[in-house]
C-alpha cells in the first residue's frame, strides 16, 4: 500500500483519460441516482442510464489513452458506453441514433428477446444508416450483468461497447452493499483495418515473447539437447509458435479497465468490512484477462449473468464477451488492486478498491510468459501438463465430485446393461481424462459406442486416449491449404485453467467449477449432436469453423423446440470464446441437473467441449468467435424454424 | 516477351476479379512488398549495389506475384530480373507459382517461363525453389532458403543459402551447364520495428564448373566474399 503519488481522481483534467469526457462521466456518474436496490453511487467516470426509455447516441469522440489523440467510437461521448440499468420483467425501449458516416449497429449481448432486437446487420435487420435511428423494444425477461456492443466492422475495437446491469425481480440470492462495473477492454491507436491488415501479412507482428537463441541455450542447460530437440520437434515441424498466446498484444493495446488506462487506475471506493459485487465484463476486442485482487479472495456468484453456486477462489480468467460476478469482503482499511492481466502477459488492465481515493494498491508483476503445450495442440495424452493433470491431487479431489453427480449415474444407465461397462467404469475412475469424457458420453449414442469399445480393450487406460482420437473425425472440407492444424486428441478440459494458470499456486476458477444455482431449466436429454471444429491457418491469418468460412457456409438448421447438443472440438491454438445469439447454452460441466447457462464459451486450444441449446427462439441467429479478427470467417448463421 | 507479361498480367487480373466475388469481408484484398535485401556489398572491384524485392497484391489464398533481383556495380547494372507470377496456395505452408521471367541484365535480356514453389518448411525455413524455361532453350532451377534466428526478440540473425543449376552452357552470358553457383549470406539485423531492419552481414559467392571456368577466362574470380550493409524493410 502507498500513496496515490497523483491523487488526480477528483481533478477531471486527467491527461490520458477520455478528453471531455472525464468531467461528464464524474458529474453524471455522481448526478444519476442509482435505483434503490444499488446501496451506493457506484460508477465514477463511465455515466450510468436508468429508466424504461434511453436515447442512445452513436458518434465519434477524441481520446487520447496514449498521448496520441485519436477518434474512438462511443455512445453518447462516452468510453465505455454509457451503463444501462434495467428491471427484470419491464419493457425498455432504446432509441439508437448512428451520426458516423459508416452503417452502425447495437447488439444486446447475451440478451435473450426477438431477432429484429438483436442488433447483427444482415441478420436481425439491416444496420442502422448514417444519421438514422433505430428504436429497439423488448421486454426484460432475466437479470444480472450483460453488455452491448456494436456488431458492425471493428466499432467494437473502436470503443462502442457499455455494460447493461439488470435488476432482478425476485431478491439476488446474496447480499452486497455496493456494486461496481468492472469492464475491461483493449484499446489501440491503430486503425482496427490495419491491425487485421498486418496479422494478414504476419501473423507474428504482435507477438514479442518468441523464443529466442537465449531460451534455446537455457532449455539445453536444464534438459539437454535431446530433450529440448524432441520438445520443440513438433513446434519446428509444425511451424508454429510456442509462444502464440495472443495475436493483438500490448504492443499496440493499452487495456483499459471502465475507460481508464493502467497508469492512471479506476477506482471504486469501499467501506471496511462492506460486501462489494464487482460485475467483470470482458469488452476486448481479442484479449483474454487473467483477474485477482491480492489480498482478497473472490466469490463467484454469477456467470454470464446467471446465477451459478457460489464458489470462493483466487483468480478467474475471462474470456472476450464472458462476464463474471463476484462477491469481495476487504476487511481492511487498504487499497486493493484490480489486477487483470492479458493472457499472453504483454499487460495488464488496472484499478484500485479503495477505502480512500489517496491510496491506491501495489501492482503485482506480470507472470512469466506462458508457453503453450502438446495438450493444446490437441495431442493430450503426450504432454505434460496433462501428466500433471493426471497425476495431481487436484485432479484426485475432482473425481469424488464425479462420482457424486447425478451426471455419473445417467451415464451408468445408459450404460449399465453391460458387464463390459461397469468394468471398464471401474477402469475409468482412476483416469481422470475417462473422467472428462463421461461427461459428454450422457445420452450419446455416439458415446455409448465408443464405451463398448473401450470397455472391450484391454488397454483400458491407455487407449482412452486413442479411442477418444478415433472418435476425432475431421471433415474433408478441414484439408487445405486454409487449414495448418487438427486435433489428434482433444481432450475434455474443463477443470484445465488453461495456459499460464495451470499450477500457479492460486486457486483458479475453471469451468468444472460452474454449477447452476437452479436445476436446469431444461432438463431433456439433446435429441441431436452438432459437430463444430474451429479451426484456421494461423501464419494466413484465415479462420473458420469445420474448414468452412462464413461467407461460403451454409447456416446451421435448428427446429424450433428441440433441444441439441454443440459439440465444439478446437482445431487451433487460440482461445476461442463461442457465442451463440439468441438462445443460452447449457454448459456440460458434469451435473446435468444444474448446467450453468453462458453465452459465450471458452474454446480452449486442442480441446473439446460441449453444450446443450435449446432451439426456443425462432429467426436468424449469429454464432460466432468474438475475438474481432477471428469473427469474420468464424461465423455461423443459425436458422430456427 | 511484353506479350507475354501482358498475358499473364490478364490472367492473374481475372483469377483474382473471380475471387472478389468468393471472398468476404474476411478476406480483403491487400498489397504487400518487401524488401528483404537492399544492400551495399564490399567487394573487389567495386561496391555493388544488390537487391532482392518481392511483392503481392491479393487475397489469403491467391496472389499476384512479383520478384525481382539484381546488381549494379558502380553505377551499372550488371544483373536485373524481374518475374510475374500468380500465385495459389496448396498447402497451409506452401504456394504454388507460375508465370514469366524477365532478364533486363546482363544482356542480351532473357525471357523464361517459371514454375516455382515457395512456402515455409518444417523448422521454419522460408523457401523459394523455381524451375525455370527460357526463350531459346535454356532450363534452369533456383533455390533458395532462408532461416531466422531470434537472438533477441529484436536482434535476428538470418543465414541463408541460394543454389543455381543450368541445363546448358551460355557462353555469351558466361553460364554453365550443372551447378554454376552458390551463394551464402550471414546478416544480423535489428528490427526497430518489424517492418524496417538495418543489418549488416556477409555474404559469400563462389562459381562452379563451366560458370566458373568462364570467370576465369574472363580473368574474374570464382569465388568471392564481401562484407554487406543494408536494409529490410516491408510494407
Amino acid at each position: 500500500m502507498k500513496k496515490h503519488p497523483l491523487s488526480t481522481e477528483i481533478n477531471p483534467s486527467r491527461r490520458r483519460f477520455v478528453t471531455g469526457l472525464a468531467m461528464g462521466g464524474v458529474l453524471a456518474g455522481f448526478g444519476f441516482k442509482s435505483p434503490s436496490i444499488f446501496a451506493a453511487p457506484s460508477q465514477v467516470g463511465t455515466p450510468e442510464l436508468s429508466g424504461n426509455e434511453f436515447d442512445l447516441t452513436i458518434g465519434k469522440q477524441a481520446v487520447n489513452f496514449t498521448g496520441a489523440p485519436r477518434y474512438a467510437t462511443t455512445v453518447n461521448g462516452s468510453l465505455p458506453a454509457p451503463v444501462l440499468r434495467f428491471k427484470e420483467g419491464e419493457t425498455v425501449s432504446l432509441s439508437v441514433t448512428n451520426t458516423l458516416a459508416e452503417d452502425s449497429s447495437i447488439h444486446w449481448h447475451g440478451l435473450i428477446l426477438p431477432t429484429d432486437m438483436d442488433g447483427v446487420p444482415g441478420l436481425s435487420f439491416d444496420g442502422i444508416k448514417p444519421g438514422e435511428t433505430y428504436n429497439y423494444q423488448f421486454k426484460v425477461n432475466q437479470s444480472g450483468t450483460y453488455w452491448y456492443h456494436s456488431h458492425s466492422g471493428f466499432q467494437e475495437q473502436t470503443g462502442l461497447y457499455g455494460a447493461i446491469v439488470i435488476e432482478p425481480k425476485e431478491p439476488a440470492p446474496y447480499t452486497y452493499d455496493r456494486d461496481y462495473v468492472v469492464m475491461l477492454s483493449d484499446w489501440t491507436d491503430e486503425d482496427p483495418n490495419d491491425v487485421y491488415a498486418k496479422l494478414k501479412k504476419m501473423s507474428h507482428y504482435y507477438n514479442f515473447n518468441e523464443r529466442t537463441l537465449g531460451d534455446t541455450w537455457n532449455d539445453i542447460k536444464e534438459k539437454g539437447i535431446d530433450a529440448t530437440f524432441q520438445e520443440r520437434e513438433m513446434w519446428n515441424v509444425m511451424r508454429m509458435s510456442q509462444t502464440d498466446i495472443s495475436d493483438v498484444t500490448g504492443y499496440t493495446y493499452s487495456f483499459l479497465m471502465n475507460g481508464v488506462t493502467p497508469a492512471d487506475g479506476w477506482k471504486g471506493l469501499f467501506k471496511k468490512g462492506e460486501k462489494v459485487l464487482l460485475r467483470f465484463i470482458n469488452s476486448a476486442a481479442m484479449t483474454f484477462f487473467d483477474v485477482r485482487i491480492p489480498g482478497l479472495k473472490m466469490t463467484v456468484v454469477a456467470a454470464d449473468g446467471q446465477y451459478v453456486q457460489p464458489i470462493t477462489i483466487d483468480e478467474f480468467r475471462i474470456g472476450v464477451a464472458e462476464t463474471y460476478d463476484v462477491i469481495v469482503e476487504p476487511e481492511h482499511d487498504m487499497a486493493y488492486t484490480l489486477f487483470a492481466q492479458s493472457i499472453d502477459r504483454s499487460g495488464y488492465a488496472r484499478g484500485t478498491l479503495t477505502p480512500d481515493y489517496s491510496l491506491i494498491g501495489e501492482v503485482p508483476e506480470l507472470d512469466q510468459v506462458p508457453l503453450l503445450t502438446h495438450g493444446d495442440m490437441g495431442m493430450g495424452g503426450m504432454d505434460h501438463s496433462m501428466h500433471n493433470m493426471n497425476s495431481s491431487g487436484k485432479m484426485n479431489d475432482a473425481m469424488p465430485n464425479m462420482a457424486d453427480s447425478g451426471k455419473m449415474d445417467h451415464s451408468m444407465h445408459n450404460m449399465g446393461s453391460s458387464e463390459k461397462m461397469d468394468h471398464s467404469m471401474h477402469n475409468m475412475g482412476s483416469s481422470e481424462k475417462m473422467d472428462h469424457s463421461m461427461h459428454n458420453m450422457g445420452g450419446s449414442e455416439k458415446m455409448d459406442h465408443s464405451m463398448h469399445s473401450m470397455g472391450g480393450s484391454e488397454k483400458m487406460d491407455s487407449s482412452m486416449s486413442s479411442s477418444a482420437s478415433g472418435m476425432t473425425k475431421h471433415a474433408e472440407t478441414e484439408y487445405g491449404p486454409h487449414v495448418d492444424m487438427r486435433a489428434d486428441n482433444p481432450q475434455y478440459r474443463l477443470d484445465d485453467p488453461g495456459v499460464g494458470l495451470r499450477n500457479n499456486g492460486r486457486h483458479v476458477l475453471t469451468y468444472a467449477d460452474l454449477k447452476n444455482l437452479n436445476p436446469t431449466p431444461d432438463p431433456r436429454e439433446p435429441t441431436r449432436e452438432i459437430d463444430l471444429h474451429l479451426t484456421g491457418n494461423m501464419s494466413r491469418y484465415m479462420w473458420s469453423i469445420n474448414g468452412v468460412k462464413y461467407s461460403e457456409a451454409d447456416p446451421i438448421q435448428l427446429e424450433y423446440g428441440e433441444r441439441v447438443r454443440i459439440n465444439f472440438v478446437n482445431d487451433t491454438m487460440m482461445n476461442h470464446p463461442m457465442h451463440l445469439h439468441g438462445m443460452w447454452s447449457d454448459l456440460e460441466t458434469g451435473d446435468n441437473n444444474y448446467l450453468p447457462r453462458k453465452h459465450t464459451i471458452i474454446v480452449q486450444p486442442g480441446a473439446k467441449i460441449s453444450y446443450r441449446v435449446t432451439a426456443d427462439a425462432k429467426g436468424k441467429w449469429a454464432f460466432h468467435c468474438h475475438l474481432i479478427y477471428h469473427m469474420l470467417g468464424m461465423f455461423r448463421e443459425v436458422h430456427v424454424s | 516477351m511484353k506479350y507475354t507479361m501482358k498475358h499473364a498480367f490478364v490472367f492473374t487480373l481475372a483469377t483474382l476479379a473471380f475471387q472478389v466475388e468468393a471472398g468476404g469481408k474476411d478476406d480483403p484484398l491487400l498489397t504487400m512488398v518487401t524488401i528483404d535485401q537492399l544492400e551495399k556489398r564490399d567487394a573487389s572491384p567495386g561496391t555493388p549495389l544488390a537487391w532482392g524485392v518481392q511483392g503481392w497484391v491479393g487475397y489469403d489464398l491467391d496472389k499476384f506475384v512479383f520478384k525481382t533481383e539484381g546488381e549494379r556495380v558502380d553505377g551499372e547494372t550488371e544483373k536485373a530480373e524481374l518475374q510475374a507470377l500468380y500465385s495459389k496456395a496448396i498447402d497451409p505452408n506452401w504456394d504454388i507459382q507460375f508465370g514469366v521471367r524477365h532478364d533486363f541484365y546482363p544482356k542480351p535480356t532473357q525471357d523464361w517461363a517459371v514454375i516455382a514453389l515457395q512456402g515455409v518448411a518444417p523448422y521454419y525455413f522460408e523457401t523459394d525453389a523455381s524451375f525455370f524455361i527460357g526463350e531459346d532453350g535454356q532450363t534452369a532451377f533456383r533455390i533458395e532458403s532462408e532461416y531466422e534466428m531470434m537472438l533477441t526478440q529484436q536482434w535476428v540473425l538470418s543465414p541463408e543459402i541460394e543454389v543455381n543449376l543450368h541445363g546448358k552452357n551460355d557462353e555469351e552470358r558466361e553460364i554453365g551447364s550443372g551447378l554454376s553457383s552458390i551463394e551464402a549470406g550471414l546478416r544480423l539485423r535489428y528490427e526497430i520495428k518489424r517492418e524496417f531492419a538495418p543489418y549488416i552481414g556477409i555474404n559469400w559467392e563462389k562459381k562452379f564448373g563451366n560458370t566458373a571456368d568462364y570467370a576465369r577466362e574472363e580473368g574474374e574470380d570464382t569465388s568471392d566474399a564481401q562484407f554487406v550493409i543494408g536494409v529490410r524493410a516491408w510494407f
